[in-house]
């Protein structure tokens, strides 16, 4: 059987692994976010919180992705279903990337314009709304992008936790040795993956900052 | 309609006649002394520069004014009122700061750049165009500059900008840190000259930091001499000329030694 024939007999199941696979990933994307950002910023107040944050931050990237998902299988609430877990296995993994770059991004903004923005009489959340986050919004971006890419090869993984989505066939085709269902999981997944890089590369040009009338 | 414009928030809101005032103030961070002692009064209206050089307490004096910094020991005044029971906030939209650097905020064009103080303390915003439209003027630029962005201004231009910026809601007091240091010699004397004629029309409280001797002279009512965190004395510039005080004299020495080289 040819692996155009099985794609286009199976494509009902694909799309809803799929969209499973997009769910996971995107609620985990959205947490991370509203959790990475928040602390990004906070790092980037108070200096001294830097090495221990990013430190949590990287030993949490340390730990394999199977093993974190193993290893919140007996947190009570979390562990109930098996998406909650995935969804926060996932989150967890995408805050270094998110932190890392919300904190370059605004401590890269130049120190002669904080300065000048200070001396004016920025408080200092019209400094953070008006001159900080605009300047590191690209930078900012470029971390989710990466954490989103590498997100939706993790989440390949979740299926081994019975999470569901496009995992589900990589783990069944494993079992099988049937390379059909294999790639049946792995080509949306990579594609999945180009396109959420595609579209943030596109998000990070448009949102960037303006800094001239012709470009 | 200029001069009634400049005038609004010009008159004096208290009745000291000191638009600012240090009473043996000290600075200190990590066991550094920065400022030592330091009793200084500057009046409504002049140009004081403080002059020495990289390192002797004249940026920290400075900042010490905007509270950018908070002294260690003693007291500054801003209008009769202790700096510290200003609200910092106010204080700031109070006082108008040039950097070297500029700082003009690259993602915003000329016109927000001037325009976002009077913006963010509530003018309307036909009022705060016109505003932007008449401090391009005052500061010798084309008001047609308004849109564009500081990266495609020159050096000079964005000094420029950046002194419009600094006087945009109108400040009484101006400070301004080596503000034409990094610029070239033709366009800084240029903009020496634009300065010391828009501040005689203008009239603001201005404290000037510098470590050019020719550029204090020329702009200064009176100098003010730092070294190694002390105020050696103020001088108009004639005394300064004509001191005798061993500082001035190295400072007219070495002034005269790279005037006869060049």
């Amino acid at each position: 059987m040819g692996l155009i024939h099985y794609f286009a007999s199976h494509h009902a199941e694909i799309l809803e692994l799929t969209l499973e696979h997009l769910w996971l990933v995107g609620v985990s994307m959205l947490l991370a976010v509203l959790a990475g950002v928040p602390t990004g910023i906070l790092v980037a107040r108070r200096p001294r919180l830097e090495k221990p944050v990013l430190a949590g931050a990287n030993i949490v990237e340390t730990i394999p992705s199977l093993a974190l998902f193993g290893l919140l299988l007996p947190v009570p609430w979390l562990g109930a279903r098996a998406d909650r877990l995935a969804i926060l296995a996932l989150a967890l993994y995408a805050l270094l990337p998110i932190i890392r770059n919300t904190y370059a991004g605004i401590a890269g903004v130049d120190p002669a314009v904080i300065e000048a923005a200070r001396g004016m009489g920025l408080t200092n959340s019209q400094l953070l709304l008006q001159v900080q986050l605009p300047l590191a919004l690209s930078v900012i971006l470029a971390g989710v992008r990466v954490a989103t890419v590498i997100s939706i090869g993790v989440a390949t993984i979740a299926a081994a936790i019975g999470a569901g989505g496009l995992g589900e066939f990589i783990f069944r085709g494993l079992a099988m040795v049937n390379n059909n269902l294999i790639l049946a999981g792995a080509i949306p997944a990579a594609l999945l993956a180009l396109a959420a890089d595609l579209a943030f590369g596109i998000a990070e040009r448009l949102l960037r900052p303006k800094t001239s009338a012709h470009g | 309609m200029l001069a009634r414009a400049m005038s609004r928030n010009a008159e004096p809101s208290s009745t000291s006649p000191h638009a600012i005032e240090f009473r043996d103030v000290h600075f200190a961070i990590r066991g550094h002394t920065l400022v030592r002692g330091l009793s200084l009064a500057v009046r409504r209206g002049e140009t004081l520069v403080l002059l020495g050089r990289s390192g002797s307490g004249k940026t920290t004096t400075l900042k010490l004014i905007n509270r950018l910094l908070e002294p260690s020991a003693g007291e500054v005044s801003v209008e009769g009122r202790p700096a510290a029971a200003w609200d910092p906030i106010r204080l700031r939209r109070h006082i108008g700061y040039v950097i070297q650097e500029v700082g003009l905020f690259p993602h915003f064009t000329v016109e927000r750049n001037i325009g976002l103080v009077p913006s963010i303390e509530g003018w309307p915003r036909a009022q705060v165009r016109e505003r932007v439209q008449e401090l391009l003027r005052l500061v010798g630029l084309d008001p047609g500059l308004a849109g564009r962005y500081p990266a495609e201004l020159s050096g000079g231009q964005r000094q420029r900008v950046g002194v419009a910026r600094a006087l945009g809601a109108d400040p009484p007091i101006l400070l301004m840190d080596e503000p034409f240091g990094a610029l070239d010699p033709l366009t800084r004397a240029e903009l020496q000259r634009e300065f010391r004629d828009l501040q005689s029309r203008i009239g603001k409280t201005v404290v000037f930091v510098t470590h050019d001797l020719g550029e204090a002279l020329f702009l200064g009512s009176r100098v003010g001499l730092f070294e190694d965190g002390r105020l050696g004395g103020t001088y108009t510039p004639q005394e300064f000329l004509e001191s005798t005080e061993p500082s001035c004299v190295a400072y007219r020495s070495a002034f005269r030694a790279v005037a006869i080289q060049s």
